[in-house]
């Protein structure tokens, strides 16, 4: 069947900020799907308020909305759009929940709107418990016994038929969310309590659990011709226990037998049906007991997943974009499978090699959080390696985590007591990998680790050959005499030089030139789809060390290789990938051969046909260099992806790698904290002054010479790492027995800290000549907060033109000093009209891909054509933008998945982020304060407790809020400083003065916003408690008095009404004309000056 | 040391395992994930050397329950990486036992991918497998010298010799059934997988099965109520024999003839169709065929290196290849007779088309309450 020509216009939802359990891969998707239907000639309107997205480009729709992802919201688009369609399936959890919503409501109905791709029914169906249980009974497949409670006694009734342990999932929650295993009724009792508390519909599942049991998923298509294709199965290597996205995960499944394989292909088939998925992917999950093959449906999800992006990253068949085409009404016999291009998507993908995942955890941002692996996700992101065996993909995905381990192995002798080896076996969590690693080299035997950790004994195995391996390797005594042939079996094996260097205790240069010595080096596969059956007309690549074959075929072209970020990880996120793949289609418009070099597969930057060539490889010096060596590029560039490519650019330059853009040198001194100050003293320009300290008396003296309070952190650690601002001696003690020991070795670096300063965050473009600026952002907290965490605008809203000046000039000066080629961040403080410098990063930053969505300048494209040799003149980009309206960076923050205090500090703790724009402040801000589990009150019941500094700042946020028809509720200190500015004020108990206290009030629901400032020091138990409640039981609270005084505005003009929706594309018409027609003329230019060489193979990016 | 000589003179160097010695056949690829065992025992390939694309075999052991006929048949068998360890609950030991138990040489650590490109890119060919000492070229010179796959029949070496009633366990049998009760079918085995007669069983039949070189005479005085030709090893040109007992069998117009693979190759030809070697087969367990007569798409399990063409008039074409277009099934315009390619059963493979045994099966119902 043909497409649908009843259709013209679709409406797509995004998944909004990435949070835990919804992250990069729906950009991937989304992005994907809005191409597709667009190809087709379909009118795409989006919305998405995540502005780091791809899928937010102005290129990927007809229509961008950046505006809040709640049905009320996307009901005033759909009226002033009137879609024919919504395409819901492409924007995870939160698309299919607004779907819904708008469908129950008859918006859909009322507008003529259709839901394509999943009904009402099927995703209701999939996301209600006890219907899917029904369902799939009737179509008799078996599932966990159990029943669905909407109260504590019904699910303790339940209980009672069931054996513990016992699982407990609330309905429509975020990546399992809330989800939790109760081994008595005592713990029954609260994780079913929570659960229902979580459950925007107050419902848990209680069931018999699986845990232990082994985990499959197998990813589905299936079109309106009843045609089911499964692309990919997907084996859990955790067992039943931890939640899929927190568990290591591998393609395609390694320990079914054909038997076995094809009964649960059977069982997805019918699920699909019985369901009711008339089009697209859906992920099913499957139980299998280890003991007897007994086999159970978990669950389905009937849109595209984090598992479909995986699978098709770890296959290459796009299952978002056929997904939109066979939701538009094609069937998968009709469309290419892009990779063979000659044969059809109606097939099943056979793959020749291993894939491996392995989630990346951020816990250490979240001191004192739980680290214990759940059936409740908390991997912030994730790494995924291909190898031609399971050993080498396991290796692999270990060293593109970046934790510092470039594999399994090479570790130091030390023994480790059976006791602890048994505790980390036993607990899931993430060093479990490292700790299985270590247990068979002392000598636990597999059956023991299966027991203890219901890990297949088939991966248990895999690993001690690594091990055996590892110990072959020991008994070599250093690296000269080790046979060529056992240097390319530990290759074989995944081991990495670096790993080498520490088992042979040798340098990683030269287990390198040794290697080299013996003609060593990896060859390089193609993923095809077909295990090789048919060519393959797609470059994407992994590295693999055997003997016979490399396909890189690397073209006559001029190249440049883009180094991607690798795993999302808290600070370094979907922005930089966004930066990557700008700079992949702006050096393909000037006619390079662009190369991607990535490893996450939740990025659009690993799709195969962002760049030219794809290589999925860690962003190691040694893979990096394997692949500079096979494809000869003009270029590399280091400057997009984040930390992770710029810690190489140093050592590839040494390695005779064309860095392009800034110098590696330069990079160097600006993150070079002395050298970094000398230039800033050189140039003049102010900067909080700052001490070093290699001991705890040293430190108190350099505090004191600063004056507090002054701003630590360890030397050693990166990002804002256990940074801390000390208000006083015992503070700095505090923190230095707690966070950080100090020694000559790690000494901590001590700053002063710039009390009430504004912040300010300025993006520039910078050609060695001119540097324009991008934007300035202000930060609405005050500094001392972490950038990534503040809330900014643009324009400015409180600092005077002169000061502007500055600003601009001082960017331009650093540039200049710096010899920036590129993108320039630089952050200042302003103090008492006094301008400070922190910091200055010549690279991509978290505020690029923001700046570029509210004025409509590619940053990220523009600087990637000055690397390759453009001028801004020759570029067209002359003069700072100009900005209409007001434009909101909020951070979105995962305390719902801690439990930690969610107090905001210099250490970044935010995954994503939100954007708002509106013609006043309080509009924009109001837009970012619009979630679908939490939305910004109008009215009711406010609590305020604040520290005594900000007890007069309070009084008029206090009074404002009083007048907009709130009740206020406050603490004995707080409630007096209000009462005396005559304020009407309820006075209630602090935890410590006994119930009914402030804790219980919040639990029982009868607060609806709350506004708590830390009271500086270290948080009492009070506050964190008032804090953590507010996160458990989702209501907004603030944590700064600027916040507030946001949040003030923002109600005001939520409660006047007046919030109304444009799409991105009206409020920068004029703008986005203007860069259009600069990256269209550059790349002629370019091509007079034969920088570049000719079109590319591939057609023009649309 | 093992290596893998072609007649093309390229060499592909591994490890041995399974047993030890040389063997030539025909170098073929097979791109299922799972189900080596089935893949291992299915007679079809005989006297073919089998490299397996996906790189880890041996995971889940071997089981006697997932055999395809009473031994492997393929000639040597060529992996990347061979587990050691396997690890399902109903393993019962590992491949490499079982390869050396029935003595069929192997080779791991190649670059399957490697071969396996090699092979689309120059065609199946011959070649050498050995884990002996000795000169490479002289294992070239095996290759070359050894017979292609159609100057040996390896039909008459899987088949039966003496006709039989096949006898399941009841489990497999959905419980004891009558012997005599309802229609009888005689399956021609040129090779035939136990999934076939496993299908035709669970569908309460009777089923004997006869040797390939069994005279349509013969299989006519069983008074059969439907006759299956199975599937089987090597070149359908070559069995003059089994085409000229098919085209009886269609002119005696005595019941349903239904064909898989090899089988329907004969057919084919039986009624003046022409057959040809693909360049490299399809084997694998993920081949998207378009059954015609329902407009669906069916992932089918494939395993052959002929396929036909030039159909007369007097067949329908029923099942297209969705990859190459090549015929995929066909049935009679006026007779009960009809035939695919693809293995319906399975084993290794989707379940995609197991309706066709359905669909043989009411037919050889209806001519068992006819007579």
């Amino acid at each position: 069947m043909p497409k649908r020509t009843d259709l013209k216009r679709v409406l797509v939802i995004g998944s909004g900020p990435i949070v835990i359990g919804q992250a990069g891969e729906f950009d991937y998707s989304g992005s994907q799907a809005c191409k597709a239907l667009r190809e087709e000639g379909y009118e795409v309107i989006l919305v998405n308020n995540n502005p780091a997205t791809i899928m937010t480009d102005p290129e990927s729709a007809a229509r961008v909305y950046i505006e809040p992802l709640v049905p009320e919201i996307v009901e005033k688009i759909i009226v002033r759009e009137r879609p024919d369609a919504l395409l819901p399936t492409v924007g995870g959890q939160t698309a299919l929940t607004i779907a819904v919503e708008l469908a129950r409501a008859g918006v859909l109905e009322r507008y003529g709107v259709e839901l394509i791709g999943a009904s009402q029914r099927a995703i209701e169906i999939a996301e209600e418990r006890l219907l899917f249980k029904e369902t799939m009974e009737q179509a008799g497949l078996p599932v966990p016994q159990g029943g669905l409670a909407r109260s504590l006694e019904e699910a303790l009734e339940i209980s009672r038929g069931l054996c513990y342990p016992i699982l407990v999932r609330p309905s429509f929650t975020l990546g399992g969310e809330g989800s939790g295993v109760a081994h008595s009724e005592d713990e029954l009792r609260s994780v079913a309590k929570r659960g229902l508390d979580l459950s925007p519909v107050h419902e848990v599942l209680i069931e018999e659990s699986v845990i232990g049991w082994k985990e499959f998923e197998l990813e589905v298509m299936r079109d309106r011709n009843d045609n089911v294709v499964v692309i990919c199965s997907i084996e859990n290597f955790d067992p039943m226990g931890v939640h899929t996205g927190d568990s290591i995960t591998v393609a395609p499944a390694q320990t079914l037998s054909d038997k076995e394989y094809q009964r649960m292909r059977d069982w997805a088939i019918r699920v699909m049906r019985a369901v009711g998925v008339e089009t697209g992917g859906s992920n099913i999950q499957f139980a299998v007991n280890p003991h007897d093959g007994r086999m159970l449906v978990i669950e389905m999800n009937p849109r595209v997943s984090r598992s479909s992006a995986l699978a098709s990253k770890a296959t290459g068949f796009p299952i978002a974009k056929i997904a939109a085409k066979l939701a538009v009404g094609y069937t998968l016999d009709e469309l290419p499978n892009d990779i063979t291009r000659k044969t059809p998507a109606s097939f099943e993908p056979a793959i020749d090699y291993v894939v491996v995942k392995i989630p990346r955890w951020n816990f250490e941002k979240f001191p004192g959080a739980d680290t214990t692996l759940t059936t409740q996700m908390r991997s912030v992101g994730e790494a995924m390696a291909l190898g031609r065996t399971f050993k080498e993909a396991l290796q692999k995905a270990i060293r593109s985590l970046e934790l510092g381990r470039l594999g399994l192995g090479g570790e130091s002798e030390r023994v480790l007591s059976a006791e602890l080896i048994r505790e980390y076996l036993e607990r899931p969590n993430p060093e479990r990998i490292f700790f299985i690693y270590r247990a068979i080299q002392t000598g636990v035997s597999i059956e023991e680790l299966a027991h203890r950790t219901g890990i297949d004994p088939w991966f248990l195995a895999q690993i001690e050959e690594i091990a055996h391996q590892e110990r072959t390797l020991r008994a070599h005594q250093g690296l000269e005499h080790i046979p060529g042939e056992l240097l390319r079996q530990a290759k074989r094996f995944g081991f990495s030089d670096a790993v080498l260097a520490k088992i042979w205790n040798t340098s990683e240069s030269a287990v390198r030139a040794k290697r080299l010595e013996y003609g060593i080096r990896p060859v390089y596969k193609k993923v095809d789809s077909c295990a090789a059956e048919f060519e393959a007309q797609t470059p994407y690549l992994y590295s693999t060390y055997e003997a016979d074959e490399c396909e890189a075929a690397p073209t006559a072209r001029k190249k440049v290789i883009i180094l991607g970020g690798g795993p999302y990880r808290i600070g370094q996120g979907i922005e930089f990938d966004y930066c990557c793949c700008h700079a992949a289609l702006a050096l393909r418009e000037l006619g390079f051969e662009t190369i991607l070099v990535n490893c996450n597969p939740e990025t659009v930057s690993t799709d195969y046909d962002t760049a030219d060539k794809l290589y999925c490889e860690p962003l190691t010096l040694e893979d990096v260099l394997h692949i500079i060596e096979v494809e000869n590029p003009e270029g590399v560039i280091v400057q997009f992806g984040g930390q992770t490519p710029l810690n190489l650019a140093l050592a590839l330059k040494e390695h005779g790698v064309p860095i392009w853009g800034t110098s590696p040198e330069n990079i160097d001194v600006a993150e070079d904290r002395e050298k970094f100050a000398l230039i800033l003293d050189e140039l003049g320009v102010k900067r909080p002054r700052s001490g070093i300290a290699s001991s705890a008396e040293e430190a108190c003296r350099v505090a004191e010479d600063l004056g507090f309070p002054v701003l630590v952190r360890p030397s050693y650690v990166l990002g804002g790492r256990a940074m801390a601002i000390c208000y006083d001696k015992s503070d700095l003690v505090h923190y230095i027995e707690e966070a950080a020991c100090v020694s000559p070795a790690h000494p901590i670096l001590i700053d002063e800290f710039l009390q009430d300063a504004i912040e300010l965050d300025v993006d520039a473009v910078a050609d060695g000549e001119d540097c324009v600026i991008g934007g300035i952002l202000e930060h609405i907290e005050r500094a001392g907060i972490h950038s990534g965490d503040s809330c900014c605008v643009l324009p400015p809203f409180t600092l005077s033109e002169a000061l502007f000046e500055e600003v601009r000039h001082i960017t331009r000066k650093l540039a200049r000093r710096l010899n920036v080629i590129g993108l320039m961040n630089v952050q200042y403080a302003v103090q008492k009209e006094k301008l400070y410098v922190l910091e200055v990063n010549p690279r991509a930053s978290r505020t690029v891909p923001f700046i570029s969505k509210a004025t409509g300048v590619p940053l990220a494209k523009i600087a990637a054509k000055v690397m390759a040799g453009l001028t801004l003149k020759e570029l067209g980009f002359t003069q700072e933008p100009a900005v209409q309206g007001f434009h909101v960076k909020a951070p979105v923050f995962p305390f719902d998945r801690f439990f930690v205090d969610p107090i905001l500090g210099p250490e970044m703790k935010s995954t994503g982020e939100v954007m708002g724009s509106g013609q006043t402040l309080g509009e924009a801000f109001a837009k970012t304060q619009l979630h679908l589990k939490s939305r910004l009150p109008t009215g009711g019941r406010v609590f305020i407790s604040v520290n005594d500094r900000d007890k007069p700042a309070v009084v008029p946020i206090a009074r404002a809020l009083a007048e907009l028809g709130f009740v206020i509720i406050a603490t004995r200190g707080t409630a007096q400083a209000l009462g005396q500015a005559g304020l009407d004020v309820i006075v209630i108990n602090k935890v410590s003065e006994g119930h009914p206290h402030i804790a219980d009030v919040i639990q029982q629901g009868q607060i609806d916003l709350i506004v708590n400032t830390p009271s500086g020091k270290r948080a009492h138990h009070d506050e964190a408690a008032i804090r953590i409640g507010a996160v458990k039981h989702r209501v907004p609270y603030v944590t700064t008095i600027e916040g507030a005084q946001a949040l003030v505005e923002a109600i005001r003009t939520l409660k006047a009404g007046t919030l109304t929706v444009s799409a991105i594309e009206e409020l920068q018409r004029r703008l986005c004309r203007y860069a259009t027609n600069a990256c269209r003329s550059s790349s002629d230019r370019l091509l007079k000056r034969g920088i570049g060489q000719g079109m590319p193979s591939v057609g023009p990016i649309t | 040391m093992a290596l893998l000589a072609l007649e093309d003179g390229k060499i592909f160097r591994g490890r041995a395992c399974g047993a030890h010695g040389m063997v030539c056949g025909e170098v073929v690829f097979n791109t299922a994930m799972t189900g080596y065992q089935e893949i291992l025992t299915d007679p079809s390939y005989a006297g073919q050397i089998v490299c397996m694309t996906y790189p880890h075999m041996g995971n889940y052991g071997v089981t006697a329950e997932d055999v395809e006929s009473a031994r492997p048949w393929v000639q040597g068998f060529i992996v990347r990486e061979i587990s050691e360890r396997f690890s399902n609950w109903r393993g019962q030991m590992s491949l490499d036992r079982y390869l050396k138990e029935y003595n069929i040489i192997g080779i791991c650590e190649v670059d399957t991918r490697a071969l396996t490109r090699h092979i689309r890119e120059k065609g199946a060919m011959r070649g050498c497998l050995s884990s002996l000492d000795g000169d490479p070229h002289d294992f070239i010179e095996c290759a070359r010298r050894a017979p292609t796959i159609s100057e040996e029949n390896w039909v008459y070496r899987v088949s039966c010799t003496q006709p039989f009633t096949i006898d399941f366990s009841p489990s497999e049998g959905r419980g004891a059934r009558s012997e005599s009760q309802g229609p009888h079918i005689v399956v021609i085995d040129f090779g035939v997988k136990r999934s076939i007669l496993r299908h035709l069983r669970a569908r309460a039949q009777r089923v004997t099965v006869v040797p390939a070189f069994w005279s349509a005479e013969e299989i006519l005085q069983l008074k059969p109520d439907g006759i299956l030709l199975s599937n089987g090893p090597g070149d359908p040109a070559i069995l003059t024999n089994a085409i000229r007992t098919a085209r009886q069998l269609i002119e005696s117009e005595r019941c349903p003839i239904f064909g898989i693979c090899l089988g329907h190759q004969i057919l084919g030809l039986a009624f003046g169709a022409r057959a040809y070697k693909l360049k490299f087969g399809h084997r694998g367990a993920n081949q998207p065929v378009k059954n015609l007569l329902t407009n669906r798409i069916e992932i089918t399990s494939h395993n052959h290196g002929f396929a036909l063409k030039d159909l007369p008039d007097e067949l329908e074409l029923t099942h297209v290849n969705l990859n190459d277009g090549s015929i995929e099934g066909f049935r009679h315009r006026k007779l009960p007779v009809f035939a695919v390619q693809f293995h319906p059963e399975a084993s290794p493979g989707p379940h995609d088309a197991l309706s066709i045994f359905d669909q043989f099966c009411a037919l050889t119902s209806g001519h068992a309450q006819a007579h």
